[in-house]
C-alpha cells in the first residue's frame, strides 16, 4: 500500500510540475463551464435548480479528457526505458498499474472539486436535489475509474502516447456509442447484453439519483478488468519479448 | 549474498540470447561481464534483475529464486540499466527519495542515505536540478546513486562509467572496488583496462554461451602457452651470428628482429620450455650486452579477441 502511495504521489507530482495537470483542469473547466452556463441548452434555459447540464457536459468531457491523462503513463515509461527502472525495483507490477491509477482519479477528483462553485452557484439559485448532485459526482467518478482503466490498458501496449490516446478514446467509443447502437440493432439476450454493457445507461440512473448495486458493480468491474489487462500487458515482457 | 546462475537460456522465436549459462559470483567479488556487442551480457542482468524471465533455467540471489522470490531480490540488487533511463522531469533529490521510498528504505533514514548518495557521487552541485538539465556524466551518477542507495547486497552495473570524464571514471572505478568488498558485484562493460582494474573475475561470453571463466592472470596464461620474451642485446657485431646462435639454443622455438629496433629480438620459447637462463648464459659467454629482456604478455584485447571473433 505504501509503495502504491509512493508512486501515486510521484505521478501526481509530475502532472503538477509538467503543467499537464492545469491546462488539463482549465480546458476541463473552461469547456464544461461554457457548456453548462453559456451554451444554448444551459442551464438557465432549463430552468430548473439542477446541476444535470453540467453532468452531461461533463461526461463528454471527462471521455476525452481521461485519455489524455492516462495516455503518457506507461508509454513513455516503455518508450524511455524507465519502466526498466521501475519495475527493477521491489514494487509489483499490480502496484505499478494501481498508483498510476490513483494519480489519475485524483486529478481528476480535484478537477471535479473544482467544479463545487457550480454547486454552490445553483443551490443560491433555487432548492437543489442535493442527494442527485451527489450521485451525479459519483457517477463521473465511477466513470472516470472506468476510462482510466481502459486508458492505462491502452498506454500499456504501446509505446507511443498518441497511439495510446486514440486506443483509448476508440475503445472508449464502444462502451458510449457503439454498444447502444447494437443494443438497438439485435433483441433479446444479445441486445440485452449490448444494453448493459452501454455506459450512458448506467450512468443516467447514477447521475438522477438512484443508487443501484449493479451499476456500481458495471463500472468497478470495468476499472477492474482494465487494470488486470494492462498488468498482463505489462508482464507480457516475461513471456514474449 | 550469492548469485547462482543455473543453465540460464532466454530465447526471442528462433533465436537464442543466451543458451543455458551457468555460474555463481560470491560476497566480496567483482565479476567483470564481458563480450561483443549483442552477447548476452544485458540479457542474463536483465534477468538477475528480475526485469525479463528467462526461458528456461533459474536465478538464485541468495535463497531466493527468481520463479517465486522477485520482491525480495529486487530489494538486494542495486541496477543501473544499460542506457541509464531516468526520470528527466524530476529533480535529483525527489528522484533519489523516490527510489528509497520504493526500495523500502526506513523513512528516518531516507534523508541520510540521500545526502551519503549525493556527497559519494559528488552530485551536491546538482542536487536541486531537474535530471534532465544535467549532462551525461551527471546522470550516470544520478543512475549510480539510485541503484546504491537502499545500501543493496548485491550491485548489477550495465556499463557503469560510460559517459564519465577520466577522473571520475577512476572514482567510480574505485567506489567500486570498496563496495565489491562485501557486496556481490557484477558489472559489464566493453572496456577492457575497465575490467582490468577493478575486476576479480571474468566472465566472456559469446553468442549466449560462456567462453572464458577465470581471473584476469588465468586467462592469460590459458592463452598465452609459449613463453614470449623480448630481449635486447646493445652493440652486438654481428647481427646474424646472433640469431643463428640464439636460434641454436634448445629451448628456443623462433627468433624475430623487431623491425623498426635495432638491436631488439622476439624471442619465442618452444612449448613448455623457457629460454630466459640460456639467453643470458648465451650473453655472459659471449660477451654480448644484454640490456632487456621482457616477458610479453598476452595481452585481454587478444584473448577477447581469440575467444570471440572465428
Amino acid at each position: 500500500m505504501n509503495k502504491i502511495w509512493t508512486i501515486a504521489t510521484k505521478e501526481l507530482r509530475t502532472f503538477f510540475d509538467s503543467l499537464t495537470a492545469y491546462i488539463l483542469i482549465v480546458v476541463f473547466l473552461g469547456l464544461s463551464g461554457f457548456f453548462t452556463w453559456l451554451s444554448g441548452s444551459d442551464i438557465f434555459f432549463i430552468g430548473q435548480a439542477t446541476l444535470q447540464p453540467f453532468f452531461s457536459v461533463a461526461y463528454w468531457t471527462l471521455f476525452f479528457f481521461t485519455p489524455a491523462l492516462t495516455m503518457r503513463m506507461i508509454a513513455e515509461e516503455n518508450k524511455t526505458g524507465t519502466i526498466e527502472l521501475l519495475l527493477t525495483k521491489s514494487v509489483s507490477d499490480w502496484e505499478v498499474i494501481v498508483g498510476k491509477f490513483i494519480a489519475c482519479l485524483l486529478l481528476i477528483i480535484i478537477a471535479l472539486a473544482l467544479t463545487l462553485p457550480y454547486y454552490i452557484s445553483i443551490w443560491s439559485m433555487g432548492p437543489v436535489d442535493h442527494g442527485a448532485v451527489w450521485c451525479g459526482y459519483l457517477g463521473l467518478i465511477l466513470m472516470s475509474m472506468a476510462f482510466i482503466s481502459i486508458g492505462l490498458f491502452a498506454s500499456s501496449i504501446s509505446n507511443n502516447q498518441i497511439v495510446a490516446f486514440l486506443l483509448a478514446l476508440f475503445i472508449g467509443v464502444f462502451f458510449l456509442i457503439i454498444f447502444q447502437v447494437l443494443a438497438g440493432d439485435f433483441t433479446g439476450i444479445i441486445g440485452e447484453i449490448f444494453d448493459y454493457l452501454t455506459i450512458n445507461n448506467h450512468f443516467e440512473s447514477i447521475s438522477r439519483g438512484v443508487i443501484d448495486s449493479r451499476d456500481i458493480i458495471y463500472f468497478l468491474s470495468i476499472s477492474f478488468l482494465g487494470l488486470v489487462l494492462a498488468e498482463t500487458a505489462l508482464s507480457k515482457r516475461n513471456i514474449v519479448d | 549474498m550469492n548469485i547462482t546462475v543455473e543453465n540460464l537460456t532466454k530465447q526471442y522465436g528462433s533465436q537464442k540470447a543466451i543458451d543455458s549459462i551457468s555460474f555463481d559470483v560470491k560476497p566480496g567479488e567483482i565479476l567483470g561481464f564481458l563480450g561483443p556487442n549483442g552477447a548476452g551480457k544485458t540479457t542474463t542482468m536483465k534477468i538477475i534483475t528480475c526485469f525479463m524471465a528467462p526461458s528456461d533455467g533459474d536465478v538464485k540471489v541468495g535463497e531466493f529464486s527468481i520463479h517465486d522470490n522477485q520482491e525480495q531480490i529486487k530489494k538486494q540488487i542495486g541496477y543501473l540499466p544499460e542506457n541509464n533511463p531516468l526520470y528527466y522531469e524530476m529533480p535529483v533529490l525527489e528522484y533519489l527519495d523516490f527510489v528509497a521510498e520504493l526500495q523500502g528504505v526506513e523513512k528516518s533514514k531516507i534523508k541520510n542515505r540521500i545526502v551519503e548518495m549525493v556527497h559519494l557521487t559528488g552530485l551536491n552541485e546538482e542536487k536541486h536540478k531537474k535530471i534532465g538539465e544535467l549532462s551525461k556524466g551527471y546522470r550516470q551518477r544520478v543512475g549510480l546513486a539510485q541503484a546504491m542507495i537502499h545500501d543493496p547486497e548485491v550491485l548489477i552495473l550495465d556499463e557503469p562509467t560510460t559517459g564519465l570524464d577520466p577522473n571520475q571514471i577512476i572514482e567510480i572505478r574505485k567506489l567500486i572496488r570498496e563496495l565489491g568488498r562485501e557486496k556481490t558485484v557484477v558489472l559489464s562493460t566493453h572496456i577492457l583496462p575497465e575490467v582490468e582494474a577493478t575486476c576479480d573475475r571474468i566472465l566472456i561470453i559469446n553468442k549466449g554461451k560462456i567462453v572464458a571463466d577465470g581471473t584476469p592472470d588465468t586467462l592469460r596464461k590459458q592463452a598465452q602457452g609459449e613463453e614470449i620474451l623480448k630481449v635486447q642485446i646493445a652493440e652486438a657485431q654481428n647481427r646474424d651470428e646472433l640469431i643463428s646462435s640464439i636460434q641454436n639454443l634448445e629451448s628456443v622455438g623462433m627468433v624475430d628482429p623487431v623491425v623498426d629496433q635495432a638491436g631488439s629480438y622476439i624471442v619465442q620459447s618452444k612449448e613448455g620450455k623457457s629460454s630466459r637462463r640460456p639467453i643470458f648464459q648465451l650473453c655472459v659467454q659471449k660477451n654480448w650486452i644484454l640490456t632487456e629482456m621482457t616477458p610479453i604478455e598476452t595481452k585481454l584485447e587478444d584473448i577477447f579477441r581469440d575467444l570471440t571473433i572465428e
